[in-house]
């Protein structure tokens, strides 16, 4: 009885304290899943917003990661920890849970973005200065690898692949290269030449089989099957836009994410104010949609139904949106000035979008274009949920 | 300088308000509302191949040391009709040639606030 006593006064003590606990944890946010989280580029301030895409509110900022023009980020696989890639070539480490930098490197002089790879281990740097990958430990952010291009060639379209690879495009020498680190630190290379003038950015399948890098010096694409490496490099769509005047292209477009839809898939031209469609079996040209202007994102909404796209200066206070059932423009939007990106929540219900000269990111209802919210950012470009943390090539 | 001070001293006055005419008709040119729209502008658009900065990116950097050796005529003429085969595109449909002129002067200036 003495002992049962004992035993009640030392559980009763535990459940206080543990309760004592939870509310510690749970006002630093501790206490909760990462799932419906994210991050919001502040490109001018060096800041991140940590937000929230159920409540549709800002958690936090965190302060203190450099320059972020062109600032992008992955994820660690218990999407807890955002890497962001800064302009200034700054590797920055972030806790979205307790809302805080845990580290923070300058890697090169000028970088472009990352990945990480499958295995989440490392975190690989597209550099612009000096040029080539840089590959560092997640945990620690140590550099454990340094892959120099060619005379400091700027490399672009840096993504993962399955079996701790990260695919990479070379700017200057129009090369792309395959990194494998599935051996260990020392990466097997593998070097695909002339694929094409100046590829400018580059995608992956989410199956991880297809990357593709989209050219800027010349029509087409750069396809290859990872499936099938021995075939090597073979250009897509070389004649989109032969014969016609290019129009100037203001921003180069971005060919994050893999915008298909049922057989379909979309890309945006270069130089032309057209979304271009192929068959993504085929890979040959079926279709192109005219749009409001030079596409930057050409985006397929989570489910395929509708591709959403926006578009370079001057026409960046413009969005539209593709139904893909027949092809037609069902909605123009304008958000306002400097709409520089869209993130959709992981089922796609609400789209976020940040509107940089505005000083917001709004929130539509994706069904029936619907502003359901918006938050205060300084100058907001890239948004990253952290439901990317468990897709291929993002 | 000599030769300044023999001047009469009417052709100096006509001399420094033709200056001050000048100076006050380029000012008129470009409104206060677009200085502002074309210094955000710079930083941002520019910034996206530049560098916020100015420190280079896909394009080259922007800072005053590296736009020394070049003329202003130059530089209006690579912002005006951009670079043939490379990224920098002609932006002429969208900045006027004294709206160039203004921005290569922030530029060599670092772009002091206004």
């Amino acid at each position: 009885m003495k002992f049962f006593k004992h035993l009640k006064k030392i559980s009763t003590a535990g459940l206080f304290g543990s309760a004592l606990l939870l509310s510690a944890c749970a006002s630093d946010g501790l206490v909760r899943g990462t799932g419906d989280m994210g991050i919001v580029i502040e490109r001018a301030t060096g800041s991140v917003l940590v937000v929230d895409n159920t409540k549709d509110q800002t958690i936090t900022r965190v302060n203190g990661l450099g320059d972020l023009s062109h600032a992008s980020a992955v994820y660690s696989r218990d999407a807890r920890y955002a890497y962001v890639f800064g302009r200034d070539g700054g590797l920055s480490k972030v806790d979205i849970l307790k809302g805080e930098l845990v580290k923070r490197v300058i890697q090169g002089g000028n970088s472009i973005g990352g990945a990480i790879s499958q295995d989440g281990k490392l975190v690989a740097v597209s550099n612009y200065e000096p040029g080539g990958v840089r590959v560092f430990d997640a945990k620690t952010l140590e550099m454990v690898a340094d892959i120099p291009a060619n005379d400091g060639s700027k490399t672009v379209g840096l993504a993962d692949a399955p079996g701790n690879i990260f695919m990479v495009s070379l700017w200057n020498d129009g090369e792309i290269w395959k990194l494998d680190f599935s051996k260990g630190l020392t990466p097997a290379i593998t070097k695909f030449k002339d694929i094409g003038t100046n590829p400018y950015d580059a995608l992956i399948s989410p199956d991880g089989r297809y990357y593709v890098a989209g050219l800027f010096g010349e029509d087409g694409l750069a396809k290859l099957d990872l499936w099938n490496e021995a075939k090597g490099v073979e250009r897509i769509l070389d004649h989109y836009g032969k014969g016609e005047q290019k129009l100037p292209v203001y921003k180069m477009p971005h060919l994050e994410g893999w915008a298909v839809a049922g057989d379909l898939m979309f890309l945006p031209a270069v130089g032309h104010h057209e979304l271009l469609v192929l068959d993504k079996n085929t890979w040959k040209e079926v279709g192109r949609i005219p749009v409001h202007g030079q596409p930057v994102f050409a985006m397929a909404q989570p489910g395929g139904k509708r591709i959403w796209v926006n578009f370079s200066v001057p026409k960046n206070d413009t969005v539209q949106v593709i139904d893909v059932q027949n092809l037609k423009i069902i909605k123009t939007m304008k958000p306002g000035k400097g709409v520089l990106h869209m993130e959709f929540t992981p089922r796609g219900e609400k789209v976020w979008m940040s509107v940089r000269d505005e000083n917001r990111v709004d929130i539509y209802r994706t069904d029936d274009f619907e502003k359901v919210g918006s938050i205060e950012a300084t100058k907001p470009s890239g948004i990253f949920f952290t439901d990317r943390a468990h897709k291929i090539g993002l | 300088m000599m030769l300044h001070l023999k001047r009469p001293f009417a052709q100096c006055v006509k001399a420094l308000c033709g200056v001050l005419i000048f100076c006050g008709a380029a000012q008129a040119e470009i409104a206060q509302d677009r200085k502002a729209e074309l210094l955000n502008f710079l930083e941002q658009d520019c910034g996206s191949c530049h560098g916020l900065k100015r420190t280079g990116g896909l394009g080259s950097p922007l800072l005053p040391e590296r736009l020394e050796a070049m003329e202003d005529e130059t530089l209006a003429d690579i912002i005006l009709n951009g670079i043939p085969e490379t990224a920098m595109p002609p932006w002429k449909a969208i900045i006027a040639e004294e709206e160039a002129y203004f921005l290569i002067k922030q530029l060599r200036d670092g772009l002091k606030k206004q």
